[in-house]
């Protein structure tokens, strides 16, 4: 069925065996995604974005940030040349828009990713050994889970300064309660199950055990984690941004501080609708992209529940 | 989500199939005191924890708190260690905490807003009621809409009104509560391509005395904008918590006992599915007051609406690290209140809960 049921039959022997079922395993998986209308709008809202990340930077450069070299007037309203109009400094808000999907994507993805690895050392570490060790981590995560994440966040950016490199260390450390928990939980099943009995009777070491049976078990489940907790980690972003909590620098734009630019230079009363508008669009549609791409990871990988 | 068999049996029935007794009326009677007493240990024991972390994130973590205060101020070396005296920064960080723990439990002390330069506690007294009007408001409003939608979307279940209500959940939870909120503002506030019914921001005109009744009106006024937005922020979320529940319940054994004593469909969802679903659905919400706050604090910057989330954002961006750390504690408390009610209200009104 799935990669999961795949490495039951690991051989005690590394061999290409294991990782043609795997392979294979991939190969089904990904199908099955594209097969869900749900999957494939988020694959292709996250192949636009990332092709848009890429590329912008070098098809635009770094002039269309330039407040100097900018030829519009301020909030322009959108013209053939201007096609979302210009804003407070007279630059596209196109070219901002095309721009800004790259520290989106970057924080995003960086901050996802260390936030990845605390929640699944700390699950993994926790459903594996048990006992008070799972105790004091569990009851340090819920109290993680009890503290509000917009004002933590907000004062750990305060706290450590604005620039992007903090905020995704700012979100990389407070994104992992809820991963550490659902971790622990599919750890805990692997662990009842046959071939970690097998292991630990052939003398298997907790380091093997952790390493080769229960993380390429867990992985799928880290993985359809991994995309919702992009999303969330880009809606952080652009929260903070919006709260002038984003990069000072203002060459480095992003959608956040474009709806901050926007605000505060009045775009509601100057009705300077595409100003405000291009950028919340943004976020939203790669937010759903991602949480698209999860809530559907998740349905192939979890097949048990139906009309979800 | 779906909750095993076992776990959702009564006590009972758990006792008495593993052959134990089942338990007397003394343990039954201690079973409430009991369960409330862990709960307040567990919440007090959080809070500890809260003040240490709010402690060590202001005095530990912000390496420099002087150089932060003085922020785009040039204050010459002398200056500055007046003021770390001033602040206490100077004393060793045991001293610190002591002196914090002394300040907030025995004084209430929450220290002196730098911005303000008044006591944080008053600050954050006169900050408090607008946020409780909108967000009371909002709240109300938003359980009731999205838990009948929440209800009816799961009974009707892959009906277009099942989809069309969960796709338009699904879509306010991706978009950033601030932008629904300016996009609001731009079409019912802005008159530039709105149409600029509602007024842009604030609480009351200035020219109008709140305490009269024209006040009251033009508060309402004021709030119409900043109340909408917060609904639509919340009503994905009761929508989509109360849709789940109903659907969990509606596998249960009873369901089909109340079907197949001929009661009529409206009659097994009012009194049989729905009073199940509604506990754990209020509990759960009752549990998000963390995504309640953050709600308010964005919206409430949006529309300058003068509450605590308007607050923070000033004390963020004037550097107010004493209000701010006010604030913090004052959420993170709120979260920990609220989570030990919902516990102690579920663990009271639902039998199926065990002790732990």
């Amino acid at each position: 069925m799935t990669a999961a049921d795949q490495t039951v039959a690991v051989p005690p022997v590394r061999g290409s065996v294991v990782w043609r079922r795997r392979r294979a395993a991939v190969k089904r998986t990904w199908l099955e995604l594209w097969a869900q209308p749900q999957g494939k709008a988020g694959v292709i809202v996250l192949a636009v974005m990332v092709i848009d990340a890429i590329l912008a930077p070098i098809l635009i450069g770094g002039q269309a940030l330039s407040i100097i070299a900018a030829t519009g007037r301020p909030l322009q309203a959108p013209s053939l040349h201007y096609p979302l109009g210009t804003d407070e400094y007279g630059r596209s808000v196109l070219s901002l828009l095309a721009l800004g999907a790259q520290t989106s994507l970057i924080v995003g993805l960086s901050a996802a990713a260390i936030a990845m690895v605390i929640g699944t050392l700390i699950g993994v570490a926790s459903g594996h050994y048990g006992g008070w060790l799972d105790t004091i981590l569990m009851r340090f995560d819920d109290w993680a889970l009890n503290i509000p994440f917009l004002p933590l966040v907000i004062v750990l950016q305060a706290l450590l300064g604005r620039g992007t490199d903090k905020t995704i260390l700012v979100l990389g450390i407070t994104s992992w309660p809820g991963t550490a928990r659902i971790l622990r939980a599919q750890v805990l099943s692997v662990k009842a199950r046959p071939f970690m009995d097998r292991a630990r009777a052939l003398g298997a070491s907790n380091m093997h055990q952790m390493v080769k049976h229960t993380l390429p078990n867990i992985m799928p489940l880290v993985l359809a984690n991994t995309t919702i907790t992009i999303a969330g980690a880009i809606l952080s972003e652009s929260t903070l941004a919006f709260l002038g909590l984003g990069s000072p620098s203002l060459t480095a734009t992003s959608w956040g501080t474009m709806l901050d630019g926007a605000f505060t230079a009045g775009a509601v009363s100057r009705g300077a609708w595409a100003y405000l508008l291009a950028p919340g669009l943004a976020i939203a549609i790669v937010v759903l992209g991602f949480t698209w791409c999860g809530v559907a990871l998740e349905r192939v990988l979890t097949p048990r529940l139906p009309g979800r | 989500m779906t909750t095993l068999p076992l776990e959702s049996a009564p006590p009972e029935a758990v006792v008495a199939a593993s052959g134990g007794r089942p338990p007397g009326a003394a343990q039954r009677r201690w079973r409430i005191p009991l369960l409330i007493a862990r709960r307040l240990i567990g919440a007090v024991v959080s809070l500890a924890a809260i003040v240490l972390f709010n402690f060590f994130l202001f005095n530990v973590l912000s390496s420099n708190p002087i150089r932060a205060l003085v922020r785009n101020r040039h204050l010459d070396a002398v200056a500055q260690a007046r003021l770390r005296h001033e602040f206490g920064f100077d004393q060793s960080k045991w001293q610190q905490f002591l002196d914090y723990c002394d300040q907030l439990f025995l004084h209430h002390n929450l220290g002196i807003s730098t911005y303000y330069t008044r006591p944080v506690w008053n600050v954050v007294l006169d900050r408090i009621w607008p946020t409780v009007l909108l967000v009371g408001l909002s709240t109300v409003l938003s359980s009731i809409i999205g838990t009948w939608v929440g209800i009816k979307g799961a009974w009707e279940r892959g009906s277009l009104f099942d989809k069309v209500s969960n796709g338009i959940s699904v879509t306010l939870y991706s978009v950033p509560e601030f932008w629904l909120g300016l996009v609001i503002l731009l079409f019912l506030g802005g008159d530039q391509v709105g149409l600029g019914w509602f007024p842009l921001g604030g609480i009351y005109d200035e020219n109008v005395n709140p305490a009269s009744v024209a006040g009251w009106i033009n508060i309402a006024w004021h709030l119409v904008l900043p109340g909408l937005t917060l609904t639509l922020a919340y009503l994905a979320q009761y929508q989509l918590v109360m849709r789940s529940s109903m659907l969990d319940e509606m596998g249960q054994d009873y369901v089909q006992t109340a079907r197949a004593k001929g009661l009529r469909d409206l009659a097994v969802r009012r009194s049989h599915v729905v009073p199940n679903a509604l506990l754990p659905a209020v509990t759960q919400i009752l549990l998000y007051f963390g995504f309640v706050i953050s709600g308010a604090l964005l919206v409430e910057t949006v529309f300058s609406w003068p509450g605590l989330g308007l607050l923070t954002e000033q004390a963020v961006s004037s550097a107010d690290f004493p209000l701010l750390r006010g604030l913090f504690l004052l959420f993170t408390a709120s979260v920990i209140v609220f989570n030990l009610i919902a516990d102690v209200m579920l663990g009271v009104l639902d039998p199926r809960v065990r002790e732990l």
